[in-house]
C-alpha cells in the first residue's frame, strides 16, 4: 500500500467517539480550565463572607465603596458580552467585517473597565482603604476588597490580551465559518469574566 | 466542522434580561425591608443573571451534558465549602461574644 493510500484510508475511519467526546477538545479544556478558576473565585467570596460574618465593625459596602460607578462597570461588561456573542455569529456567517467591528468593541470594553477598576481603586486608596487598612471599621474589609476585585480584573486584563491574540490572528483571516472555534473558546473565558463580575458585584458591593 | 450555520439565540432579549436584573439589583437596596429579604433577593437576581451568561451567551443550553456537569461542579463545590464553614463561624462568633469579657479580666 502506498503513503497516500494509507493516508486515505486513516481519513476515512471515523475517530473512536463515546457520548463523553466532545464537539471540540478545546472547548472542554476551556471548561474544564473555567470550573478550576470558578472554585478559586468561590473560595475568594466563601472567604469573604466567612470575614465578614466573624468581625464586628463591617461597614456598608454600598455606602462605603460607592455603587453607581460599580453599576455601570456592570452594565459595561454585560454589553462587552453582547459585542462577544455576536462577534462569534459574525465569524460563524462569514461576516469578516462585523466580526472584526464586535471583537474590537469586546476589546474596548474591557480597557474602559479596566481603566475604571483603575480610577475607582486610585480613589478608595486616597481616602485610606489599603490592603491592611480601613477607616471605617475592619481592616479586613480593605484586604477582601482589593484581593477579590483584583484578582477579577487580574482575570480582564489576561482577557484584553487573549482578544487581542484573537483579533490579530482574525485580521490575517485565520477565522470563518469552517473555524469558528477559537472565537467560541475566548468568548467562554469573556463570559465567565462577565459572569464572576456578576457575582462579585452583588457579593461585595451590594450585599 | 458541524453545522456552522446553526440557530443563534436571541442575544438582545438576555441583555435586556440582564440589565434589568441589574437595575433590579441597585433598587432593591434601599427597599424598606428586613435584610435578609433583601440578601435573599439579592442571590437569587445574581445567580439568576449568572445562569442567563452561561446558558445563552456561554451557549450550555445548546451543549452537550458533559459541559453542563462540568460547569455545575464548582457551583456544588462551594455550596458544600461554604456549609463546612458554618459550624466554625458560628462557633467563633459564639465564643468571641461569650468569653471577651472575662477573658481581659483574666490578664
Amino acid at each position: 500500500m502506498s503513503e497516500a493510500a494509507t493516508l486515505d484510508h486513516a481519513l476515512e475511519v471515523p475517530p473512536a467517539e463515546s457520548p463523553l467526546t466532545p464537539e471540540s477538545w478545546g472547548k472542554l479544556g476551556m471548561w474544564l480550565f473555567l470550573a478550576g478558576d470558578a472554585m478559586s473565585f468561590g473560595a475568594l467570596l466563601a472567604g469573604y463572607g466567612a470575614m465578614r460574618y466573624a468581625s464586628g465593625d463591617w461597614p456598608n459596602p454600598a455606602e462605603t465603596l460607592g455603587i453607581s460607578l460599580t453599576a455601570f462597570m456592570t452594565f459595561l461588561l454585560i454589553c462587552s458580552s453582547v459585542t462577544m456573542v455576536k462577534a462569534l455569529a459574525a465569524v460563524q456567517e462569514g461576516e469578516q467585517a462585523k466580526f472584526v467591528r464586535f471583537l474590537s468593541l469586546t476589546i474596548l470594553g474591557g480597557v474602559i473597565f479596566l481603566g475604571l477598576q483603575a480610577y475607582e481603586w486610585t480613589h478608595l486608596i486616597h481616602r485610606g482603604l489599603t490592603l491592611t487598612g480601613n477607616p471605617w471599621g475592619a481592616s479586613l474589609f480593605g484586604s477582601t476588597f482589593f484581593v477579590a476585585t483584583g484578582f477579577h480584573g487580574m482575570h480582564v486584563t489576561a482577557g484584553v490580551i487573549y482578544l487581542l491574540c484573537i483579533l490579530v490572528q482574525g485580521l490575517r483571516g485565520k477565522y470563518g465559518p469552517d473555524n469558528a472555534t477559537p472565537v467560541e473558546i475566548v468568548g467562554l473565558y469573556w463570559h465567565f469574566v462577565d459572569l464572576v463580575w456578576i457575582l462579585v458585584f452583588t457579593f461585595v458591593y451590594l450585599l | 466542522m458541524t453545522d456552522t450555520h446553526r440557530e443563534h439565540p436571541n442575544y438582545m432579549a438576555i441583555f435586556w434580561w440582564l440589565l434589568a436584573l441589574t437595575i433590579l439589583e441597585v433598587g432593591v437596596i434601599y427597599l424598606p425591608i428586613a435584610k435578609t429579604a433583601i440578601a435573599i433577593l439579592l442571590v437569587g437576581m445574581a445567580l439568576t443573571k449568572a445562569a442567563l451568561v452561561g446558558l445563552y451567551f456561554m451557549h450550555l443550553r445548546f451543549e452537550r451534558v458533559t459541559l453542563s456537569l462540568i460547569a455545575i461542579t464548582p457551583l456544588v463545590i462551594c455550596v458544600f465549602l461554604v456549609l463546612m464553614l458554618t459550624p466554625d463561624l458560628t462557633a467563633v462568633v459564639h465564643k468571641t461574644e461569650t468569653t471577651t469579657a472575662p477573658a481581659e479580666a483574666h490578664h
